[in-house]
């Protein structure tokens, strides 16, 4: 595509003149993302400056969390850590399961794998709020009696991630609707990036008499490799900002309640501390500006996840673009 | 070496290698069944939502329970028409905002950045931009918006779902764009027509599918939004007053349904939430059926995962 | 240009009946949905030779080739017809995975594919460690040995430890050369091997196909029809799909039978 379009030095100027607003126009529509990521953090910074003035350090690697008027006291570590705890859960059981079904599609007919790489997808789109109330009410129940509290009663007095009572409202059952919830984005990503893989390396593996099985593992694994890892980072980026269905699931714990000791403790993550807390908030005293600074905090983690992501699914692309073919 | 001694030499080998065939082939069957088994432990929870969905929700539905206030818990009925009301000025008002700014910026990118160094910026952190918890852009719009007026209001929430909106626009109008063919911009070119005339004229019209359905989505998609909403439209229980004060939203109700600990809110939290999966479902068939086949799909559907084409 | 009907098409003949044929093709036909690809191919192929195929772009040699090793599997609405035997066993028997003829019958494909992630050595060896070996001395063996007979081993014995695109297109095909020989197949098909290569790259492959010739049954896709008459001991001509004349190479080139074979070795089409 050329670049430069062709120079009209001889039409009216009044004509240039709308033509250079509308380029203008587009570039600051354009230039508006910046601005919005640049105004929200600093805005977040600033907002939440007296949560840092006040508890410093403490206020990352504290676990008191107390709102009443004089005794105030924040520290955000046990959310820190909840949401870092059911995130990686929840990639841990939906990573391995959405490299399933993107192989799953590969190997199947077309006329069979569009529709069910589409079902995947349609995962995305029941709101969050819905896999909350499905969990409550419905998933919880079954998960308690079927599989928490013989999984405590067998296990709970020898293995510690066992102890504690099975309720169904725990750190277990959040990171597992995520882990269903994070599915759709890494498979359907894993599914690009694999199918990204040239044709000529699969039949370098069926040349030497592989099954299809071994020609995942000797050419698409590890020339996806990359572009692999950023679909898992997306999918991570995607559980650690998952409000709503883990508000209602994970039991909503705070303060040093809510350190994770065992998979059936209640706990509490970034995003649902403020989606519990953001409105009870007095906006006197430092509360607003203590969820504020989480809001930061977890604006950090989550930018400096997904620029992880593009990178290296960026490098994906690369590799792609070298010498093989 | 001799013919002989190398053709010994190949059957040595030859016998060296195990005869493991079977054993790899049922690996592989084995393998097979256990991504069949990963399919069906993502499709079965899908499925028993929907189920539930249906179930629950379907004899919840009536005229009164879409267009009444809810009324006290314990008068019998509990409606939600101001909720559905809420969320279709909601998505009204965050198509307003966010649709042009969407538009422009994926006309820029595609059309006059290039490969830029600001394209490329841009392009960057609207797929960062994508991906940006949505609780974080409420406390964002309650800083800018609430804090500000003043007071919660409508304005707050469409503005909240309006950064949702725009990135997803922006790259899906990018993407059919380049999608257009050069030829036709040549063709406008030869008319005299300006480079905005041809932009907005031509290549838009050819791209228009495409757009269509990045928009249908990214409504699709803030239509379920709750987390950005809990601050700044807050809720309520009555119809719609005005831009500046509190308002209902379907997902927000069924939050707030899934607190009580009666049965009927729980019953009419299933009705809401059917009522929510059905517009948005329709949203998603409608798309698929109408403008997905076409060839701007895969690349659409990478755009909405994650704000990239993996080229 | 004319159409061939049934009566004009060269059978065949028999090329040296004393000799042991590894691989015969009958009646192969292949079909891509609606695509009449490949029309009804009958051909033998004998031990310790070289058989080359040629004939304009197009003419499905390398369709033909890509189903001696049963590679049509993976195309979704391919069909093939016909039987191939190789050794008197069915290619094409239901009953048999293709994984136990792709042990005995190699490939190399037109661009050169090496495992990008893997060094020179495993990338030599990733067939090898399918079939269960593993001990650490055999398998230098098989590296040294296999990369000698592709000719690389004086290049490269020094960085088997090295990733494989770190070596230059030919020097890449030659390593794909070597790690189709160390599953030690018995047949060794080669499409186009060269043609993405420089001349002394093309020299030294054409010098391998030599060497190799006294132990495999080689049969060599190519449309540069010097490489054909340099390197094969065998011809045959394809045109839309069917096989218009096979015989020796020197008899195909000097005196064609059929007036088309003449007309393209003689460079008045292709």
């Amino acid at each position: 595509m050329p670049k430069r379009w062709i120079q009209r030095d001889e039409k009216p100027r009044r004509w240039l003149l709308s033509e250079r607003i509308f380029k203008y126009a587009t570039a600051a529509a354009g230039a508006y993302v910046l601005a919005v990521i640049l105004v929200m953090a600093i805005q977040l910074g600033f907002e939440s400056a007296p949560i840092w003035e006040e508890e410093g350090a403490e206020f990352v690697f504290g676990t008191d969390w107390n709102s009443v008027p004089g005794r105030e006291s924040y520290g955000a570590l046990p959310y820190v850590l909840g949401t870092l705890i059911t995130s990686a859960l929840a990639l841990a059981l939906g990573f391995p399961l959405s490299i399933g079904i993107a192989m799953l599609v590969m190997i199947m007919p077309k006329r069979l794998g569009r529709p069910l790489g589409y079902l995947v997808d349609l995962i995305e789109a029941v709101p969050s709020v819905v896999f909350g109330l499905w969990g409550l009410f419905v998933f919880r129940l079954y998960f308690r009696d079927y599989v928490e509290k013989p999984l405590h009663d067998t296990l709970g007095d020898s293995i510690y991630l066992f102890g504690g009572t099975p309720f169904g409202l725990d750190v277990l059952t959040a990171s597992i609707i995520l882990a269903i919830m994070i599915i759709p984005t890494i498979s359907s990503i894993s599914r690009e990036v694999m199918s990204a893989v040239p044709h000529q390396q699969k039949e370098a593996a069926y040349m030497l008499g592989s099954t299809t099985f071994e020609m995942f593992r000797m050419a698409i694994f590890p020339y996806s490799k990359a572009g692999l890892l950023g679909a898992a980072m997306l999918g991570l980026g995607r559980a650690v900002g998952e409000t709503m269905a883990v508000t209602m699931l994970i039991g909503n714990a705070t303060g040093a309640n809510a350190m994770v000791s065992s998979l059936f403790d209640a706990g509490q993550t970034m995003p649902s501390i403020i989606a519990n807390e953001f409105l009870e908030a007095s906006p006197i005293g430092l509360h607003t500006p203590a969820l504020i600074g989480i809001g930061l905090i977890l604006l950090g983690v989550g930018l400096a996840i997904n620029v992880t992501a593009h990178f290296l699914v960026g490098r994906m692309v690369k590799v792609n673009e070298g010498p093989v073919h | 070496m001799s013919h002989e001694s190398r053709q010994q030499k190949r059957a040595e080998i030859r016998a060296m290698f195990k005869s493991n065939v079977r054993r790899r082939l049922w690996v592989d069957k084995i393998m097979r069944g256990a991504v069949v088994a990963c399919a069906l432990t993502a499709i079965i929870p899908l499925v028993w939502i929907l189920g539930t969905a249906v179930y629950s929700g379907l004899p919840v539905l009536s005229w009164a329970f879409l267009t009444e206030e809810p009324g006290a818990v314990g008068a019998g009925l509990i409606s939600i028409g101001p909720a559905i009301q809420g969320t279709l000025i909601l998505i009204g008002l965050s198509s307003v905002l966010g649709l042009p700014v969407g538009i422009l910026g994926g006309i820029y990118l595609a059309e006059f950045g290039g490969g830029g160094w600001l394209a490329r910026q841009i392009r960057f952190f609207m797929d960062v931009f994508i991906q940006v918890p949505s609780i974080v852009l409420g406390i964002f719009a309650f800083l800018a918006v609430v804090l500000v007026l003043g007071h919660f209001s409508v304005w707050a929430g469409g503005f909240a779902l309006s950064l949702i909106m725009f990135p997803i626009v922006a790259r899906a109008t990018e993407e059919s764009i380049r999608m257009v063919p050069w030829t036709y911009r040549e063709a406008g070119a030869a008319l005299g027509l300006s480079k905005m005339a041809i932009t907005l004229r031509i290549v838009l019209s050819q791209a228009k599918k495409g757009i269509i359905t990045g928009v249908l989505l990214s409504v699709s998609r803030v239509g379920g939004e709750t987390a950005p909403l809990i601050m700044t439209v807050v809720g309520s229980s009555v119809f719609f007053e005005d831009m500046d004060t509190p308002m209902d939203a379907l997902p927000l109700r069924i939050w707030r349904f899934s607190l009580q600990p009666y049965d009927e809110a729980r019953i009419a939290g299933w009705g809401a939430a059917f009522t929510l999966l059905l517009v948005i479902f329709a949203i998603h068939l409608g798309v698929r059926y109408f403008f997905m086949q076409e060839h701007g799909g895969k690349g659409l559907r990478v755009v909405l995962h994650l704000g990239r084409k993996v080229r | 240009m004319r159409a061939i009907t049934k009566q004009e098409r060269h059978t065949p003949p028999e090329l040296e009946p004393q000799r042991r044929y590894k691989m015969v093709t009958e009646n192969v036909s292949i079909y891509y949905g609606d695509v009449h690809a490949v029309k009804d191919i009958t051909m033998k192929f004998p031990e310790q030779s070289v058989t080359a195929l040629i004939g304009p772009s197009g003419c499905g040699k390398t369709t033909y080739l890509r189903c001696l090793n049963r590679m049509h599997d993976m195309v979704q609405n391919a069909r093939v017809d016909g039987r191939v035997l190789l050794d008197d066993t069915d290619l094409y028997d239901k009953s048999i995975d293709p994984i136990y003829h792709r042990r005995k019958v190699g490939m190399v494909f037109q661009k050169p594919n090496p495992f990008p992630t893997m060094s020179i050595y495993d990338n030599v060896v990733a067939g090898v460690k399918l079939n269960g070996v593993r001990n650490r001395a055999i398998l230098d063996e098989i590296v040294e040995d296999c990369l000698n007979l592709a000719y690389l081993w004086d290049e490269v014995h020094d960085i088997l430890r090295k990733p494989a695109l770190e070596l230059s297109g030919g020097q890449q095909q030659r390593l794909c050369i070597a790690r189709a020989l160390a599953i030690q197949p018995e047949v060794l098909l080669m499409d186009e091997p060269a043609s993405a290569l420089d001349p002394i790259a093309t020299q030294k492959i054409e010098e391998t196909i030599q060497e190799l010739k006294k132990d495999y049954c080689i049969i060599i896709v190519t449309h540069n029809m010097q490489q054909a008459v340099r390197c094969s001991d065998y011809t045959g001509f394809m045109y839309m799909g069917s096989l218009i004349e096979h015989g020796e190479t020197k008899q195909v080139f000097e005196r064609p039978a059929d007036k088309l074979t003449a007309k393209y070795v003689q460079g008045q089409f292709g």
